[in-house]
């Protein structure tokens, strides 16, 4: 980030600019979704349990999407549930990131050819920052998915045009 | 506790008549076929005879028989015309400690059937389930709509052998 290597003039003072410090704030919180859908959502938990903490990289489950940055999309998506998935992304306030996680959510996963039932891949109703591959990922491959979200926020900017 | 040949023979005796109720031991659980529209009776009165007191439902399922004709287009699918779809009661006692599995099958083309769902509570969400995804219409279900599905889904039944998934779903690309 760089915040910190700015002169310190003052005490308790540190000297940056407006694009620094709000990509700091935004890639140290970023809000989750309450959601989960089948074994991953199980998974997901683990992740966020006190064994893997992922409270530690500022990732807190909200209970709205209205106050959320991020949704995890964890387990096999229905066609009953598209729907709902695509509203509850539409509730969420910009910016917004979507991480698919597990087979299911990226491709269908093991319904890929007979789950009459399942959408093949989550990406076909709302646009996905983060695919983690696996059935279901281990806690350690959803951190991994969610470090290279933050890289991937740390790299846009709020005020500079793209 | 009462042995499977002891039920068919007090059922047939009170459900008396051709081919109502037929014991069929050949399979790897003996079953007792019914005549599809003698099935309320019977369930009321498993339920409700002192020395069977089947007062217990395990499981409803229905079956897609795939006894029908098969007619197969050039794309490699199929339409299977007449032959049956069938449902299987799986009973239990628990206080006589017996089990019985109950079998009828109706006809593709018009499959109803009389609803078990007021004789075993169980059987309302089996019966909705086996009509959502066979198409097997229970007249009397207090409720009877899809339950797996989506309510507006108009593709058919997806567990009958001849089911073709279609294209789109609400504007959602379907296969893969």
């Amino acid at each position: 980030m760089g915040i910190l290597d700015k002169e310190f003039l003052q005490d308790n003072i540190v000297v940056t600019n407006l694009d620094a410090m709000l990509r700091w704030a935004r890639v140290a919180s970023v809000w989750q979704t309450t959601f989960g859908l089948a074994c991953c959502a199980i998974e997901m938990m683990a992740t966020s349990a006190s064994h893997y903490d992922f409270d530690r990289f500022g990732l807190i489950p909200r209970p709205s999407p209205r106050q959320s940055d991020l949704i995890i999309i964890s387990g096999t998506v229905t066609l009953k549930m598209a729907t709902r998935i695509k509203r509850i992304y539409e509730q969420m306030p910009d910016p917004k990131y979507v991480i698919s996680m597990g087979s299911c959510s990226n491709c269908g996963g093991p319904y890929w050819e007979h789950g009459y039932h399942v959408l093949k891949g989550v990406d076909r109703v709302i646009p996905v920052d983060v695919y983690v591959p696996g059935c279901p990922p281990r806690p350690e491959a959803l951190l991994e998915g969610l470090l290279k979200l933050k890289e991937k926020i740390g790299n846009e900017s709020l005020i500079k045009s793209a | 506790m009462k042995t499977f040949e002891e039920i068919l023979q007090i059922l047939k005796e009170k459900f008396e008549g051709e081919n109502n109720i037929e014991g069929h031991k050949d399979g790897t659980e003996d079953v007792i076929q019914v005549t599809p529209s003698l099935i309320k009776a019977v369930s009321d009165f498993l339920i409700s005879e002192p020395d069977l007191n089947f007062d217990s439902m395990i499981l409803l399922s229905g079956v897609d028989d795939e006894n029908g004709e098969k007619t197969t287009s050039e794309d490699g699918s199929f339409t299977i015309t007449g032959g049956t779809l069938s449902v299987y009661y799986h009973l239990e006692s628990t206080t006589l400690k017996h089990k019985l599995v109950l079998r009828i099958s109706v006809p593709r083309e018009e499959p109803v059937c009389p609803s078990v769902a007021m004789v075993w509570r169980t059987a309302d969400w089996h019966e909705r389930e086996a009509y959502d995804l066979l198409g097997i219409v229970f007249e009397g279900h207090p409720d009877l709509k899809r339950i797996l599905m989506p309510y507006d889904w108009e593709f058919g039944y997806p567990l009958r052998k001849d089911y073709k998934n279609p294209e789109f779903y609400n504007g959602m690309k379907v296969p893969y």
